[in-house]
């Protein structure tokens, strides 16, 4: 037990640990590891509730219409799973600023927001974009040698890098 | 046996629940649902996420290919295109970013207490997949099927045997993660 309140696992072991997760979601439920279609269906959800059922005209909610599915359940699933590996470890912590954009930018929590709420605005665009994020591509789509996958991957990772950059060394 | 497993709706509920939390529990342990992490792998400063993605990938990928050659599962590779995997790649990497989450690691963000990542990170991403929902029809007209490659893997567009690739591919990816400890990463 003693394993299970560690703080911090080898990253080895973690990604053994999903590679193993991998085998088992295509033997039992014949899915690829994913998570922003899950986004795609929750904003339909909420665009139904505002707008009403014409928002199931559009086209890519019929694509991916916004019901609770497999993969909608992983995404919930993912934040009890962090919940209890923090628990376990006491490194759960209410916190509005992470530490190295504090050291940067300073503690403002508005200022963090607004740029976590300009980046999510773009990768959720970006994610969908591009049909999967650094789950779907980068680890299910990699592993199956898609090369749609390899290729948004590695994408991800240009673009991410140049924008990190751009932040922390010249913004910063 | 998995056919009429993968068929019962509600089990499946289930099993999504159950493979997200221990999805969530194996990132947090990793440290992926850290923006310190994330945000030090594109400094180039701290290579974890690039360790916990490898590993996963190279054991992922040689037990699918294993499973698959018993015909015990299909693969589901995703289609893609220079305009959709390219452009909506690079759009994503500059979301990576800017918000040091992703996806997933977003959520695993949310469940350690990180309330950047649930006001600012969830509902961003909320609004962006919104936004492209309203912009598909035309961009489905547009860009996203510029230079279309489809839902090719790499041994099929080699035409050769799928462990012609898996090998080389996971002695490769093995390499890189012990040249990344061997110079200190």
């Amino acid at each position: 037990m003693e394993w299970f309140a560690l703080e911090r696992w080898s990253p080895y072991t973690v990604g053994f640990g999903i590679g193993l997760l991998s085998w088992i979601s295509f033997l039992l439920s014949d899915k690829a590891l994913g998570c922003s279609t899950a986004f795609t269906r929750t904003s339909g959800m909420v665009e139904r509730l505002i707008r009403g059922a014409k928002v199931r005209k559009k086209l890519y909610y019929q694509k991916f219409p916004p019901v609770i599915e497999w993969e909608w359940m992983v995404v919930v699933g993912i934040v009890i799973g962090a919940f209890i590996s923090a628990r376990l470890s006491g490194s759960f912590e209410w916190q509005w600023v992470p530490g190295k954009w504090a050291a940067a930018f300073g503690d403002g929590s508005i200022k963090r927001t607004c740029f976590a709420l300009l980046g999510g605005f773009f990768m959720g665009v970006g994610a969908r974009w591009a049909g999967g994020c650094t789950s779907g591509h980068g680890i299910s789509g990699t592993l199956q040698l898609a090369v749609s996958s390899w290729v948004a991957a590695a994408c991800f990772f240009i673009g991410g890098i140049g924008t990190a950059f751009v932040v922390y060394k010249v913004l910063g | 046996m998995f056919e009429e497993i993968r068929n019962r709706k509600n089990l499946q509920l289930l099993f999504g629940l159950l493979t997200g939390i221990a999805f969530g529990f194996l990132l947090q342990k990793g440290g992926v649902t850290r923006y310190d992490v994330i945000i030090g792998q594109l400094l180039l400063e701290d290579f974890t996420v690039v360790k916990v993605m490898l590993t996963a990938v190279v054991t992922g990928m040689v037990g699918i290919h294993f499973l698959e050659s018993l015909g015990a599962v299909h693969l589901h590779p995703k289609p893609g295109s220079v305009g959709s995997s390219v452009v909506g790649g690079v759009i994503f990497g500059v979301g990576f970013g800017i918000l040091g989450y992703c996806p997933g690691t977003v959520m695993g963000a949310v469940g350690q207490g990180n309330l950047d990542a649930l006001f600012g990170g969830v509902t961003g991403i909320l609004i962006g997949t919104a936004a492209f929902a309203s912009a598909y029809p035309k961009l489905e007209r547009t860009v996203l099927h510029k230079g279309d490659f489809g839902d090719v893997t790499l041994p099929l567009l080699l035409k050769v045997n799928q462990w012609l690739v898996v090998i080389p591919a996971a002695m490769l990816l093995g390499l890189v993660l012990i040249f990344l400890e061997r110079v200190g990463f």
